[in-house]
């Protein structure tokens, strides 16, 4: 489903991630952890199209298509979800509008009939109840003044909704508590399918207890420089990063 | 940084929708003020002698008064910067040749004003026109048409151009003429006295509901010409009525004056809904040409139970002044302000409104959005004031700010002077920014950019759309996406 291969991207005069292969098939879940400022966010923003990072070099190839020649928008009509590390405010627009003109954004791109107002209501209301959320959530503004738990919830409710093929979560379980790890979990768990795929981002072993990986990935400067299986993050929640900074320094040299 | 300028450089060139210019005869004065024109304008309207006699004491007042530019900074009201206006230079009086007098039906109007008034989306053939909206349309210096003013006659409703009721109703313009802006009471209403061409008139006999809403459509078409124009509406006793303006002008270098003068009035128990979209032409990116859009709006509750409500949708103009206000004389008397001020490009917008108790009981609310982008200056300037008698007065102001970008600006002054213990005024004032982080997380959920802006911006300011009868609502949506387009990466 996903391709990445050798991708080097950055910011203005400086380049953050440098050279990452990676390959996400269809059905699986890939864990990536790696230490803070390693480039983990950098990727998934990449991926979702952020014009802040420039690609210098390499490729990404999203079922078939060039992802990195689509703009952002078209990246999430064909089915690109990030939930984001930190979600963004909107003043003014309440999340049950933000989310049907999301919702209708993507099925009139597709050539599908917009849903109205009534239909959306019954729609929105089975997915609340996915991540127990109040309705109440709808008629404020998106994300303006919400917790930092209730953010995260609000990411996988819009990810329930738009139904996306490949989902990023970019640190969705920080800042939960143990109740909302379990239902963002679980959430993620329901909505991932045989015909999708999820990478999700974070630092916790935790939580891959409770979405298993088909794959673990460990991010360094800017590289992938280890992959595994599920007991890679054991291993990591147990010793830390420095055995394999120390591994890639003398592989390096 | 260089996507940004690019992003400018897409804008100056980008255009503006009613920038064209109608190739027409127009008569016009000579550039130039002075107590001969007046005359002549006068005259081009057969005004009775005490009209041009008004006109002339404003004039000479005029003449003693201070450019309010040209003022001391610390005295000046408005926070608008803007080269000298040379006085001596504008025509004050441009006409489409055939249309002296005021055409008798739309037969005899020009085609080609028709056509005009076509494109810019106002038919004035009654069958084409939106049903129940009544249509004065002002062409430069004179009303080129107004439609329905049969069927509204019928129910004793008057509507017709400013220089028509001058002639068929002159004890009415008489009586309420400079009854609520004197002709002293600012430089640029000064100036409207002493050279106001045309405009509406309405009048609303006691207990009658105007069974359509009344607008007025300007347009400048002339180069080098101000529009001066004058609007008096009055409301009698338990009337009602919706009365909508819009303007646009074409895309010109040189920057050209409208100095309107809009008095309302309303007896007991009457009310006035009125609302304003306004698309002037804005100018480009680096301030040159545009209008200076220069008005004096003011409502006075004469009456007891009276009501005032003004709507604003400012969109277009290189500078606004405006403030529309209401005079609460009447106990439980009612006035209402709800703006929306976008200023984009290199726009500047000073608007607000002055809500002045004196009445007991009287209430007033007050509601602005102002949006800034690119190198837009938009300033919030509002004064309430509760004078001594007005027991019990109640104001509420919510002002908020929402900044595009980071090269424009926002500011909020509100005056409040409460000169009774037992008045509650309240206050609220937030500002916010759309980003680019904005703008990205929208469409990351499949939402484009121009969806994204026009989604952010309505949301922003539905109070207020909503205040606005719906065919107008629904425009002046789509008028916010078009003047914000391009403003966001
Ligand atoms: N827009 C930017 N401008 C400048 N530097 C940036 C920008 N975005 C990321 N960086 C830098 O790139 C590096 C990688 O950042 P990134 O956010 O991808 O790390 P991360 O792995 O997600 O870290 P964390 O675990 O703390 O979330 C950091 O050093 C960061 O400061
Ligand atoms: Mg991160």
């Amino acid at each position: 489903m996903l391709e990445i291969r050798n991708l080097h991207a950055g910011v203005e005069g400086a380049e953050i991630l440098h050279g990452i292969d990676l390959t996400v098939n269809t059905g699986e879940i890939h864990a990536i952890m790696g230490p803070n400022g390693s480039g983990k966010s950098t990727l998934a923003q990449v991926l979702a199209g952020h014009e802040a990072y420039s690609v210098t070099a390499g490729e990404v190839i999203y079922e078939g298509q060039d992802l990195l020649d689509m703009d952002p928008d078209e990246r999430a009509v064909q089915g690109v979800f990030l939930a984001f590390q930190y979600p963004v405010e909107i003043p003014g627009v309440n999340s049950a509008y933000f989310l049907r003109t999301a919702l209708n954004a993507i099925r009139t791109a597709k050539d599908r009939e917009e849903v109205d107002a009534i239909d959306f209501l019954a729609l929105i209301r089975d997915k609340l109840k996915l991540v127990e959320m109040d309705e109440k959530f709808l008629k404020r503004p998106v994300n303006e003044g919400f917790s930092g738990g209730e953010k995260k919830r609000h990411e996988i409710l819009q990810m329930a909704v738009l139904e996306p093929r490949l989902a990023i979560l970019d640190e969705t379980d920080s800042g939960l508590d143990i109740d909302a790890l379990r239902i963002v979990a679980n959430g993620v768990n329901t909505l991932h399918s045989a015909d999708k795929a999820t990478i999700v981002v974070t630092h916790y072993q935790r939580l891959l207890n409770n979405i298993v990986p088909d794959v673990v990935h460990v991010m360094l400067d800017g590289r992938i420089v280890q992959s595994g299986d599920k007991t890679l993050a054991m291993e990591l929640e147990e010793k830390g990063y420095d055995w394999i900074k120390e591994e890639h320094a003398t592989h390096s040299v | 940084m260089s996507s940004q300028a690019q992003e400018l450089e897409t804008l100056a060139t980008s255009d503006y929708k009613f920038g064209w210019v109608t190739d027409i005869e127009q008569e016009s004065a000579p550039p130039g003020l002075n107590e001969d024109i007046i005359r002549f304008i006068s005259e081009k309207k057969n005004e009775p002698d005490w009209l041009l006699e008004w006109r002339l004491k404003a004039y000479r007042h005029w003449l003693t008064m201070t450019d309010p530019l040209k003022r001391k900074k610390s005295e000046q009201w408005a926070m608008v910067t803007y080269p000298d206006i040379d006085y001596q230079s504008i025509v004050y009086y441009s006409a489409p040749k055939k249309a002296g007098d005021g055409p008798e039906s739309l037969d005899e109007v020009d085609p080609e004003l028709l056509a005009t008034y076509e494109k810019l989306g106002i038919p004035l053939e009654e069958q084409k026109m939106l049903t129940g909206v009544a249509v004065d349309a002002v062409f430069d210096s004179v009303s080129v048409a107004t439609t329905f003013k049969e069927s509204l006659a019928e129910v004793g409703v008057i509507f017709c151009s400013f220089s028509e009721a001058v002639q068929d109703h002159p004890d009415l313009v008489r009586q309420y003429l400079g009854s609520v802006v004197p002709h002293t009471d600012n430089y640029f209403a000064a100036l409207n006295s002493a050279v106001f061409s045309d405009g509406s008139f309405c009048y609303i006999p006691k207990g009658v509901r105007c069974p359509m809403e009344l607008s007025t459509y300007f347009r400048i078409n002339a180069a080098n010409t101000g529009q001066f124009e004058r609007t008096l509406v009055i409301a009698e006793e338990g009337a009602y009525v919706s009365y909508l303006e819009g303007c646009t002008a074409p895309m010109r270098d040189e920057n050209q004056l409208h100095a309107a003068v809009v008095e309302l009035v309303a007896l007991d128990n009457a009310q006035i809904k009125y609302s304003t979209v306004q698309n002037w032409y804005p100018g480009d990116i680096d301030g040159k040409g545009g209008i200076y859009n220069f008005v004096t709006k003011r409502g006075a509750c004469r009456g007891t139970n009276s009501k005032i409500s003004w709507t604003q949708v400012e969109t277009g103009s290189a500078i606004t002044w405006k403030y529309p206000s209401c005079i609460l004389q009447g106990d439980n008397s009612v006035g209402e302000f709800y703006s929306v001020a976008v200023t984009s490009l290199k726009q500047q917008a000073d608007t607000g409104t002055k809500m002045i108790h004196i009445g007991k009981n009287t209430r007033s609310t007050i509601i602005s959005k102002g949006i800034s982008a690119l190198l837009g200056q938009n300033t919030y300037r509002g004064a309430v004031q509760v004078l001594k008698g007005a027991h019990n007065a109640r104001n509420f102001t919510q002002c908020d700010s929402m900044l595009i970008g980071d090269q424009c600006g926002a500011h909020t002054f509100p005056y409040i002077d409460v000169r009774n213990t037992s008045a509650h005024v309240e206050h609220e004032a937030t500002t916010s920014k759309i980003g680019e982080d904005q703008i990205f997380y929208c469409n990351q959920r499949g939402i484009s950019t121009e969806d994204a802006v026009s989604m952010i911006v309505n949301g922003f300011c539905k109070e207020v759309l909503a205040e606005l009868p719906m065919e107008f609502a629904v425009e002046a949506q789509k008028l916010l996406g078009i003047s914000l387009e391009g403003s966001v990466g």
